[in-house]
């Protein structure tokens, strides 16, 4: 459903995303991790148009989505979330996800957005009732309502920005169970750039790796989390902790 | 939501608006109440983008247009203001779609978007001064007097008419921004307000819902300048343009109160009576102290009152909502197991 092709994008002399293709089959999940700066957040900024790439081509379902306003791609059926909650503070917590539903489909009507609202906010576990103010929310709820905004906006392929940052085990498990759900019950196509390599691991299909903007592994989990590349740049040279983590990553996914 | 409560207040509030100018006739204190609503609905106008953190200092520049192109229209062409005062407010919309564009287009935002309209609101002034053969430069310019139908010049000399036309138009203006209120629009203009990124990622095209408010925050601002126009029958560039304007409408605005409707009204109220003691008590020893008593007022209020003097006591006033904490019903949630 999402077909990228050498996908660049520079920052003056900087090179943040070097040539990276990849696809995304209708249903996955994939998952997308990398050290910090590795550009996972610049591709995901090109696929949600929040960034124009400086070369490259983006195939969704079959039309070139490369450079268009991020309006326009959400409208097309791309959701995303952002890695740091940014909910509208001014705005109910309903009406942060009225607005999504509205805006996401096209603003054909407001019933359907409102009646969209109900449905996401249900599917995340956040309260449907429309004068809950977003202060409220601590640092779960406020991931929680960034999914279901997302959500609102009805995409087929759902971009999801590290959710799991800020958040203790218990919910991280949670969150990842609902990732999953997501795919499952609504049949979403996900990308999740994350972190956290173990609770990731359990819940993808597919992962892919960069390391300083350029693909440098991709695979089954229990392959990627073996592979000698990824273990060097993405959990570091030391030893004891490598194999810790790795043992850890096949444990979860083999569980 | 508006209750059975508030619209019958509404209802009464207006039948009263309408008997006055039949009960009590005095024609000085009706034309203050003309002026009060047709520079209400002006600041109305202007906080229906203020509102939203868009503020601009050019509103001086619309509400210019809108007097300059109909009288102009009217003596040199003989059009009625009937066609003349729409076409000022299409000049306004293309002016402002001119100017709102290239700033919303490249993200011009919080004082860079002030310092553009405080420009706009200039160069209108100076286009006025500098054409004086047309406009009358700063000594001001009048509509000729109609000898035919006043209906169709729209010049009308009993005090009453003109009250009645000044409350249509304010109505009108209240009408909007209560539309505005509860539109779609309102949510995507308060999240472009917060994180213009964030809405754009919820779906909002934010350049057009940007556009859409401030072209008709213009074409309203034009007809308020029209409406004042037709009814004082003279016009100088510093009483309908420029930055000196502008400044009223946002001290006004933020004065009476932002957020709710009757909030500019309020400030409108505040702000001509403020002027005319100031006139009549200490007459032309306190030409220009208006100006300096809203610049002091504005920086108190917006430090000490941000919600403005009528937001500030509805606030108050309002019932406390319960309003419950979502994370205390998240709680509610797991203690009930099967929800």
């Amino acid at each position: 459903m999402l077909e990228v092709s050498g996908l660049v994008k520079r920052f003056g002399g900087f090179t943040a995303v070097n040539n990276v293709s990849f696809r995304v089959d209708q249903g996955e999940i994939l998952g997308l991790i990398g050290p910090n700066g590795s550009g996972k957040s610049t591709i995901f900024n090109m696929l949600s148009g929040t960034l124009a790439p400086s070369s490259g081509s983006i195939l969704f379902d079959g039309h070139e989505i490369a450079g268009l306003a991020p309006h326009r791609i959400i409208n097309r059926g791309i959701g995303r979330t952002f890695q740091i909650p940014r909910p509208f503070r001014r705005l109910t917590i309903f009406e942060n996800v009225a607005l999504a539903g509205f805006y996401g489909q096209g603003r054909h009507s407001r019933i359907k957005a409102e009646e969209a609202a109900e449905r996401s906010l249900a599917m995340v576990g956040l309260p449907t009732d429309r004068h809950a103010s977003v202060d409220g929310l601590g640092a779960a709820g406020l991931k929680k309502l960034e999914l279901a905004k997302a959500l609102a906006t009805a995409p087929k392929l759902l971009l999801a920005d590290e959710s799991l940052g800020g958040l203790d085990e218990a919910e991280m498990d949670q969150a990842a169970d609902m990732l999953r759900n997501i795919r499952d019950e609504l049949g979403i196509t996900i990308i999740w750039v994350e972190h956290i390599m173990g609770v990731l691991m359990r819940v993808v299909d597919r992962v892919m790796v960069l390391d300083h903007g350029e693909k440098i592994s991709e695979g089954l989990p229990s392959a990627v989390a073996g592979d000698p590349r990824v273990i060097e740049v993405y959990l570091g040279t030391d030893a004891e902790t490598t194999q810790a983590a790795a043992a850890e990553a096949r444990r979860r996914a083999g569980g | 939501m508006m209750g059975q409560g508030r619209l019958a207040a509404w209802g009464i509030g207006l039948a009263a608006l309408v008997a006055l100018p039949f009960l009590y006739r005095d024609p000085y204190h009706l034309h203050i109440l003309v002026l009060i609503l047709i520079w209400s609905f002006a600041y109305t106008s202007w906080s229906m983008m203020g509102r939203f953190g868009l503020v601009s200092l050019g509103h001086g520049g619309f509400m210019g247009i809108g007097a300059y192109v109909t009288a102009l229209l009217w003596n040199h062409l003989g059009w009625s203001p009937w066609i003349g005062i729409p076409v000022s407010m299409v000049a306004a919309g293309a002016l402002a779609l001119i100017v709102g564009y290239p700033c919303f287009r490249f993200r011009i935002t919080g004082h860079y978007f002030v310092l553009v309209t405080l420009a706009l609101s200039g160069i209108v002034l100076q286009v006025i001064t500098a054409t004086r053969d047309y406009t009358g430069g700063s000594l001001g310019y009048t509509p000729n007097r109609t000898s035919g139908n006043k209906l169709l010049a729209l010049q009308f000399d009993d005090k009453t008419t003109w009250y009645l036309i000044a409350l249509g138009v304010w109505l009108f203006g209240i009408v909007v921004w209560h539309w505005v209120d509860r539109s779609m629009a309102r949510y995507a203009l308060e999240a472009i307000s917060e994180d213009e990124d964030a809405a754009a990622a919820a779906g909002v095209d934010v350049t057009a819902e940007k556009l859409k408010i401030t072209l008709l925050s213009a074409l309203m601002t034009a007809l308020a300048g029209a409406i004042y126009c037709q009814y004082q029958m003279f016009i100088t560039p510093d009483t309908v343009s420029g930055i000196a304007v502008s400044l009223q409408m946002v001290f006004a605005a933020i004065v009476g109160g932002l957020f709710v409707s009757l909030g500019p009204t309020f400030g409108a109220v505040i702000t001509i009576l403020l002027a005319e003691t100031l006139r009549i008590g200490f007459g032309t020893k306190a030409v220009g102290w208006d100006n300096l008593v809203y610049g002091v007022l504005l920086v108190l209020f917006i430090i000490f009152l941000p919600k403005g003097i009528l937001g500030s006591v509805l606030d108050r006033l309002k019932p406390q909502r319960k309003v419950p904490r979502a994370h205390e019903q998240e709680a509610v949630q797991v203690a009930r197991p099967g929800t």
